[in-house]
């Protein structure tokens, strides 16, 4: 049966970080009882008494700051998935946190629990530069964190870092990448700063933004933070994901191969059954429909062949090891470098794509014109 | 000798500037004579385009027959011939004017006359029509009726002295309008025995019954079954249908001199029935048309295209269909290497251009680029032989240019006497050359200045009404030609000309005007994934110089479960704002930035 990840969406946090967009509040503690209710009620749909469970081969709790739950809550959670799922024996599971919101004997619980895989935002190793981002927490605590966490029995872990932030020098992002590989974690997500509408961070870049880092120096901070990764032993097998080998993400690079997953949650997302569809992203408005309704979804798309070839590619092209041709041809039926031979030969001529026998895959330019090479396909 | 028939009825138009009220005057007259309800007003009078709605102007002529009875019960026959407003329509204006044997002129109480009045004044007294002025607006707090009047009576030179002093909006002197169309406005004459002589001021198309011919009979009867030739263009036709506007379409039994309605003939196109023609029996001709007769040209000229070269047919189809109903538009294919296949369009002046491009994409749902609008010039070749461009990519190498000339227009303007130094200024910039100023009631100037047209068919009426607060009027005719030291401007993107930007200019004012578009153009182009230079240049002279730096990515960070529906509908929304683009050469470049050389400031 075909595996299919698992999301479960937690939308607390001590404190708004500035550029955050996702779907996460602070300040409402009161709510997270009866959001841990709703969302096992949603959970708890998917518990077949006949036919076959959807079979799950990761799952992903995320947030906000899942880690502001106590471990026997999220173990619950857990649980909860098990029972309603058919929840592979070597799943991957991973828990987002944040420094400050964990201690070793939370740690532990998740850990005894199930959790196998723990990814920390760090985001930069200069103090002020995450007090800047509005982060709670300093890089020493980082630095505890991922400790704690490896002593609680935690050997993969991510970091997430952001590069692009004003007042951020290129000396202050290799720094940041130093110093979190020397804590020997498995994996790092390295984002270039996104000032979304709507944010903290947005209103101040309206009124101007103190050394905000121009287009060029971002681009020579990417580039330099991939070859400094590689140097270190990380390989980047997404646009902003590294890894060492072995280590990469399995929940995420479903998405990058466009399989079905399941979300549940406020704001979760989900593509099953060739159907996306998404939660309310209020979370009163969450807790209300699941405990009326059982059911808090606000709109669903059903995809059809040619947009789930459009998606294939969109996404697939965002990895290294791009599209393979024998998985492609499998999927859809027809051949990718015959159907679109025009396009390809394109791409490979501004020096986005290269191709070989087994597969189609970004170049190092391609990486910074991933959108250039979607939109080649799209119609 | 007026016929008794005759004497009770009574032609005339209504002259006014935009805003002085000339609608809302037409429609309260046809409530007072009680031709329409007023639930019928909102659906046939008003039911014009919406173009014309909006902007408070009249594109087509109509006409309206009312029925007014006086005091003395006698029953009077009014036709009203409502006209295009604008300068670009001056011929249509004076066939309508031709139509009438009278015409109400309308001023704004606290405005005065304008120069767009005036033109069309002039053109009345040119066809002898009498004059009924009528003040309006006497209700606003700033209506000066006394000062109108004395204004009416030195600019024009007719008595206003018993003017109507009217609010059309508050229904205020409506009474003593019809009075004075009765006492004061000629009955038609001309013999109802004679051959027939019509004279077509209009033509409709209309999908049902052909073209619809709008007339005003000056001689003769003409009855449906009657054979009937145009004589400019000597095509001939069996009338099927003859009758009044009521203002919807009634049929009667004929039209006699002095009547003004349409004619029916299972026409198909209004070329044969050309504003300005005489109408005539074809089996027992009148000896001479009308005077007056001219086919009309267009003034200025641009390129059409479509923004998808797939909907090529589509704009065709739909000019070929706007065609059908405005015989002075013109359209032949043309080939851009930058815009693919389109349309060289004439017009008769800018605001005809406006109204079509607009229609097109309303009505017909399309997607334009449009290039620079250019106005005919003439080229005398070294070899003797003389051309007229007009598509600026024509023009022939400097070697073979002996001399070039432009056409020229006279220009009047009239505002409150403080802007005066403001105008003459913007006139000198425009190249100008200064005639006569008059001073009207001590406030207010009446300048005439001879202006090149390629220099007011740009922004000249928008930096005349900046600079005045929006005061000036303003009014132009076209007088001729004059040499001109001309020279084409070309710009080149990423090294390649781009023919559809190229234009003429004076060579005085080929450096600015080459800085200025280089420097839009920057603005307007998106970055890509190479450095675009663009330059401007004269021959092979490069007078300057913008570089679009390159991009340096265009990727995004982050794409997750929650993320890809978003990003999908990104990429969507990226795509369609390439498909507006124009790809030159290897270089995407937006529709706007053909129209960029129009906005200079």
């Amino acid at each position: 049966m075909k595996a299919r990840g698992l999301y479960l969406h937690f939308p607390f946090c001590a404190r708004k970080c500035s550029y955050c967009d996702f779907p996460s509040f602070p300040g409402k503690e009161r709510y997270m009882a009866p959001y841990l209710g709703a969302l096992l009620k949603e959970i708890g749909g998917y518990n077949k008494e006949k036919g076959e469970k959807y079979r799950i081969s990761t799952i992903f709790m995320g947030g906000g700051t899942p880690t502001l739950f106590n471990g026997d809550h999220l173990a619950g959670a857990l649980d909860k998935c098990r029972e309603c799922f058919n929840v592979d024996e070597d799943a991957e599971i991973t828990i987002e946190s944040n420094p400050g919101t964990v201690d070793h004997k939370k740690l532990l619980v998740l850990r005894k629990s199930g959790f196998n895989r723990l990814s920390i935002g760090l985001q930069a190793w200069q103090d002020r530069l995450l007090k800047f981002l509005g982060r709670i927490h300093t890089a020493r605590e980082f630095e505890d964190a991922v400790l704690m966490a490896q002593k609680a029995g935690f050997e993969n872990i991510n970091a997430d870092v952001i590069f692009g932030i004003p007042g951020q020098s290129l000396e202050d992002w290799l720094e940041t990448l130093k110093r979190t590989a020397a804590l020997n974690v498995t994996h790092i997500s390295a984002y270039s700063l996104i000032v979304e509408e709507g944010t903290p961070l947005y209103k101040l870049k309206q009124k101007g933004l103190p050394g905000e880092v121009a287009e060029d120096a971002e681009r020579e901070m990417y580039h330099k933070g991939v070859d400094l990764l590689e140097r270190l032993g990380f390989y980047r097998y997404e646009i902003s994901n590294f890894a060492r080998p072995g280590y990469e993400c399995r929940h995420n690079l479903n998405y990058w191969k466009n399989g079905e997953y399941i979300g549940c949650g406020s704001g979760a997302h989900q593509y099953l059954d060739g159907v996306r569809s998404y939660n309310t992203p209020d979370l009163e408005a969450y807790i209300e429909m699941m405990s009326k309704t059982g059911n808090a979804s606000l709109g669903s798309e059903k995809i059809d062949r040619d947009q789930e070839v459009f998606e294939t590619l969109m996404l697939g092209f965002r990895l290294t090891e791009g599209i393979g041709k024998d998985d492609f041809h499998k999927r859809f039926g027809f051949d990718l470098s015959e159907r679109y031979s025009d396009r390809i030969s394109a791409l490979k001529r501004e020096g986005l794509v290269l191709e070989d026998d087994t597969a189609i895959r970004p170049t190092a330019r391609g990486f910074d014109f991933q959108n250039q090479i979607a939109l080649t396909f799209l119609d | 000798m007026p016929s008794p028939r005759q004497q009770k009825i009574r032609n005339f138009c209504i002259i006014a500037h935009i805003d002085h009220g000339k609608s809302t005057l037409a429609d309260r007259l046809m409530e007072y004579t009680g031709s329409v309800t007023e639930r019928e007003m909102e659906d046939q009078i008003l039911d014009m385009m919406d173009i014309e709605r909006e902007r408070g102007i009249t594109i087509k002529a109509t006409a309206v027959r009312l029925v007014y009875k006086d005091d003395d019960g006698e029953e009077y026959i009014f036709n009203l011939i409502d006209t295009p407003g604008h300068v670009d329509f001056t011929y249509e204006v004076s066939r309508s004017l031709a139509a009438c044997e009278g015409a109400l002129l309308v001023v704004d109480a606290s405005q005065g006359i304008e120069a767009q009045t005036l033109a069309n004044v002039y053109l009345a007294m040119d066809h002898n029509l009498e004059l009924i002025p009528v003040i309006n607006k006497i209700d606003l707090p700033s209506a000066q009726p006394e000062l109108v009047k004395r204004e009416i009576e030195d600019v024009i030179g007719i008595d206003a002295e018993s003017a109507p002093l009217v609010s059309a909006k508050n229904g205020i002197g409506i009474e003593s309008v019809l009075k004075s169309i009765v006492a004061h406005i000629p009955p038609p004459s001309g013999d109802e025995d004679a051959p027939l002589k019509a004279l077509i001021f209009d033509s409709l198309y209309d999908n049902y019954r052909g073209v619809i011919t709008y007339v005003r009979i000056m001689e003769g009867r003409v009855r449906p079954g009657d054979r009937i030739r145009m004589m400019a263009t000597g095509k001939e036709f069996e009338v099927t249908d003859v009758g009044i506007f009521s203002p919807a379409l009634v049929p009667t039994a004929e039209l006699c001199a002095g009547d003004v309605g349409y004619i029916t003939a299972s026409i198909k196109n209004v070329r044969d029935t050309r504003v300005g023609d005489t109408i005539t029996h074809a089996d027992r001709p009148t000896d001479k048309p009308l005077p007056g007769y001219k086919k009309v040209n267009p003034m200025v000229y641009c390129g059409i295209y479509p923004a998808d070269g797939a909907r090529y047919d589509d704009l065709r189809d739909a000019l070929e269909k706007l065609r059908l109903n405005d015989a002075s538009l013109m359209f032949e294919p043309e080939t851009s290497v930058a815009l693919g296949f389109g349309f060289r369009c004439g017009f008769l002046g800018l605001l005809h251009m406006d109204i079509i491009q607009e229609r097109l994409e309303r009505e017909y749902d399309l997607d334009l680029v449009t290039t620079a609008p250019s106005v005919i010039y003439k080229v005398v070749k070294t070899n003797g032989e003389v051309i007229e461009i007009t598509n600026p990519t024509n023009l022939p190498p400097v070697t073979e240019i002996e001399s070039m000339q432009e056409p020229m227009v006279k220009a009047q303007i009239m505002s409150p006497a403080e802007y005066t130094g403001s105008i003459m200024e913007l006139c000198q910039e425009r190249r100008g050359v200064y005639k006569t100023m008059e001073y009207i009631e001590g406030t207010r100037v009446l300048l005439t200045y001879e202006l090149p047209l390629n220099e007011i068919i740009y922004d000249f009426f928008d930096a005349l009404k900046s600079r005045t607060r929006g005061y000036a009027s303003f009014d132009y005719e076209l007088i001729g030609y004059s040499d001109s030291n001309l020279v084409k401007l070309d710009i080149l993107l990423n090294g390649e000309v781009v023919d559809a930007l190229s234009l003429i200019v004076h060579k005085d004012k080929a450096y600015q005007r080459g800085r200025v578009i280089a420097e839009k153009l920057k603005e307007l182009i998106p970055r890509q994934m190479f450095e675009i230079p663009i330059q401007a240049a004269i021959g092979n002279k490069i007078i300057a110089r913008e570089t679009v730096k390159a991009l340096r990515k265009d990727v995004l960070a982050k794409c997750y479960g929650g993320d890809i529906s978003r990003k999908k509908k990104l990429l969507e929304k990226q795509k369609e704002g390439k498909k507006r683009m124009r790809q030159i050469g290897t270089v995407e470049v937006p529709q706007e930035a053909f129209m960029a050389v129009l906005k200079l400031n």
